[in-house]
């Protein structure tokens, strides 16, 4: 599962991600493997999402979450 | 003997680094541009001791030092480039205590460069309250560095901060010993594959460091902050949260600055006046009085406007609001080809299209960001006010009072309307025709909501509000010079001999007309009055006359100037609206002998000041944040074109 299919409160570790696809900026504010990721709101289309990435708070697209594989605690 | 210590300061944004640097330097800052690129540059000085003083430069806020963006390619500049007039002696990174674990990314690469480097946790009040345990003895030997506990909220810290920055010499310049590349050999092919590999070995060292001697309990404002999150960013609520606020501060703008903008524009009238009497008559006095002053009148008028907006939007940066506000417009705003984070120089639009269009940087895709630029444009900045309120006062009967508007501010208020519309209309459009092919990247760092530091709020307002005056101004200024050369001087012997022609042909005068009839007769034989004439069988069918076309021509440097050329061609002295309104009025057209500013014509000039692109200063700022001329000439044209369609049109329909 990506991280756009977690739903509110939903917590997960980051396993996977294509880097090519995935703003480095993202990257620098600590999605990488190992981390854990909560979808923290949901907004009425799931886009953007708000989550709480290795404890930053921050919002991306659908688009750049479906990239993002991890697995749900 | 006086030292000159240079100190860096770098850091995530919302970790309060620019708020430390305003505790370090006071006034004694200024904000300039690097050279080339738009990248503010915030340097300032502070006494260390009596023979000591820091000279300060903070950075742009970043995330990493991977010279990914324009933002990091400086930082990563005036820290490697010891020829860079700021490669420092000592650098600060300054950490926000709630978010140690992303705030050491960027410590460790910069303390791989080998330069003295103090880290300077911020926010150190926090400590307590929200439960947090940090062995400082432990980091400071695991990283090799000086850990200063600050808070710049309550000033804390700042004395241990200058006297660490003293003592610079004996900080180790030693590496993390993280064992990965340096950040300056990563020029591969797979940079960002190797950027990613930097990153993650980097996490790994610091997650280990911070479980051992780094703890937070989750405590009552991480409780706090989703409550508030669950109302803000509600998918209904939030709409009408985010419309109230931005209704409130449109009705704030316009009645707290009427008064102070009514005092600017009194007070310039009467400076001009002054100077006209007291100094010798003669050009340069002339010059003095119906150029420039009224050229620098027409900059600082707009200051209190100006300073309210940015008062407004510092208010919601600072405290966490807009991040939110950006987060639930973002899917609105995408349907219309724009980002979430458009919003903001859609609003700062309204006060003045440069400082909008510069705060459009933020915005990650290409596309997105370009079309912002395109549009911003077409929100009503403050520019045209002056222009809207005279021919509004001229053409729409006031009508009625109703719910505590007259006709005059509802058709104001439809022009704001428009000009949103536009923007977003036009938005759409371009996002169809443009075929750019750019990643639909959208990164936003959600902040904690924090009470406003009124210290902030006053520096942000003063740095934009400078900014504004002394950028637009210069051209402003040169314009009204220009103009002003222009009108006073002609060619051949109708404007040379004014006086006589003017006078044979009106015996029965008294002096005072007979001197307005005088300079109404030399300005249209002077250059620019010849001009207009030129150009008069191109704007007819707007419903314009050649009078109104060089107000048009003129006001393409800056909108407002249409007053004041409307001013001078009426051979109105001093800008004092009533006259110029009263003379505007009785302004006949010679074919159609009807009054030049009705109906029909009014409509036709509000809307092509709605719509045409008449500001030099927008023109220069979109070349230099789109690299090039191909972007704002499309703009140009483009927009004025269309302004004119759009004015001839209506002039035809309603004639």
């Amino acid at each position: 599962m990506t991280v756009s299919d977690l739903v509110k409160g939903d917590k997960a570790i980051i396993t996977n991600f294509n880097v090519n696809e995935i703003p480095l900026k993202l990257i620098e504010m600590g999605c990488i493997e190992g981390n854990f990721v909560e979808l923290v709101q949901e907004t009425p289309l799931k886009d953007p999402l708000y989550l709480n990435i290795n404890g930053t708070f921050l919002a991306i697209r659908k688009e750049t979450a479906s990239q993002i594989l991890v697995e749900k605690l | 003997m006086n030292e000159l210590l240079k100190v860096a300061l770098i850091g995530n944004p919302n970790t309060g680094k620019t708020s430390l640097f305003n505790s370090l330097t006071g006034l004694n800052q200024k904000v300039g541009n690097y050279p080339g690129i738009t990248v503010d540059k915030k340097t300032g000085k502070c006494k260390l001791d009596a023979n000591t003083t820091a000279k300060i430069i903070d950075l742009p806020g970043t995330y990493s030092l991977n010279a990914s963006s324009e933002d990091e390619n400086i930082a990563v500049n005036v820290l490697t480039n010891w020829t860079n007039t700021y490669y420092p002696d000592v650098v600060v990174v300054v950490a926000d205590v709630e978010n140690l674990k992303r705030n050491l990314l960027i410590f460790t690469q910069v303390k791989d460069l080998g330069l003295p480097t103090i880290l300077a946790i911020n926010m150190e009040d926090l400590i307590s309250a929200k439960g947090i345990t940090i062995n400082i003895a432990e980091l400071e030997a695991e990283l090799h560095t000086k850990i200063v506990l600050v808070s710049s909220k309550k000033g804390t810290g700042i004395q241990q901060l200058k006297s660490t920055l003293l003592n610079y010499k004996s900080l180790s310049t030693q590496q993390c010993a993280i064992g990965s590349t340096s950040i300056l050999s990563t020029k591969e092919l797979n940079e960002k594959q190797q950027k990613h590999k930097d990153t993650v070995r980097r996490y790994q060292f610091i997650n280990a460091l911070l479980t051992q001697h780094y703890t937070v309990k989750k405590t009552r404002s991480e409780g706090f902050r989703a409550k508030l999150d669950a109302i803000v960013t509600h998918k209904v609520m939030g709409y009408i949260i985010f419309f109230s606020i931005l209704f409130a501060i449109f009705q704030a703008l316009f009645t707290w600055s009427e008064y102070p903008m009514d005092m600017i524009d009194n007070a310039f009238a009467f400076l001009s006046e002054w100077i006209n009497n007291t100094l010798p008559e003669g050009a340069f006095t002339r010059l003095l009085s119906e150029g420039i002053i009224p050229g620098i009148g027409g900059i600082v008028i707009f200051i209190p406007q100006i300073a309210f907006l940015f008062l407004f939007l510092s208010v919601l940066e600072e405290s966490g609001y807009m991040s939110r506000v950006v987060f639930l417009m973002d899917k609105v705003m995408r349907k219309f080809g724009l980002s979430g984070k458009s919003v903001v120089p859609l609003i700062s639009g309204t006060a003045c299209a440069i400082p909008a269009i510069m705060a459009a940087r933020n915005i990650e895709n290409w596309k997105e960001r370009l079309i912002t630029i395109l549009v911003t444009p077409f929100t009503t900045c403050s520019a045209r006010l002056p222009v809207y309120a005279i021919i509004i006062s001229l053409v729409i009967p006031k009508g009625n009072t109703f719910l505590g508007l007259n006709n005059h501010a509802l058709v104001l208020m439809a022009l704001y309307l428009l000009g949103f519309l536009t923007a977003i209309v036009a938005a759409y459009i371009l996002n169809k025709v443009l075929k750019l092919k750019s990643k639909s990247y959208f990164v936003i760092e959600m902040p904690n909501y924090k009470l406003p530091l009124l210290r902030n709020v006053f520096y942000t307002v003063l740095d934009k509000t400078k900014a504004f005056v002394f950028g637009a101004g210069k051209i402003i200024l040169a314009v009204s010079i220009l103009l002003w050369v222009l009108a006073s001087y002609g060619p051949g012997d109708s404007f040379a001999n004014a006086e006589e022609i003017v006078s044979s042909s009106h015996t029965n005068l008294d002096a005072e007309t007979l001197d307005a009839k005088i300079t109404a007769y030399k300005l249209e034989n002077s250059y620019i009055g010849t001009f207009g004439k030129f150009i008069e069988p191109t704007i007819k069918p707007l419903g314009y006359d050649w009078k109104i076309g060089i107000a048009l021509l003129t006001s393409f440097a800056a909108r407002e100037v249409f007053v004041g050329t409307l001013a001078t061609i009426y051979s109105v002295g001093a800008e004092d609206e009533a006259t110029l309104k009263e003379k505007m009025k009785k302004e006949i057209n010679k074919d159609t002998l009807q009054p030049v500013f009705n109906f029909p014509t009014g409509i036709s000039l509000l809307l092509f000041y709605a719509y045409a692109m008449q500001c030099m200063s927008t023109v220069a700022i979109v070349k230099k944040e789109t690299n090039g001329w191909k972007w704002p000439l499309v703009q140009m044209f483009g927009m004025t074109i269309f302004a004119y369609l759009v004015a001839l049109v209506t002039y035809q329909i309603l004639h």
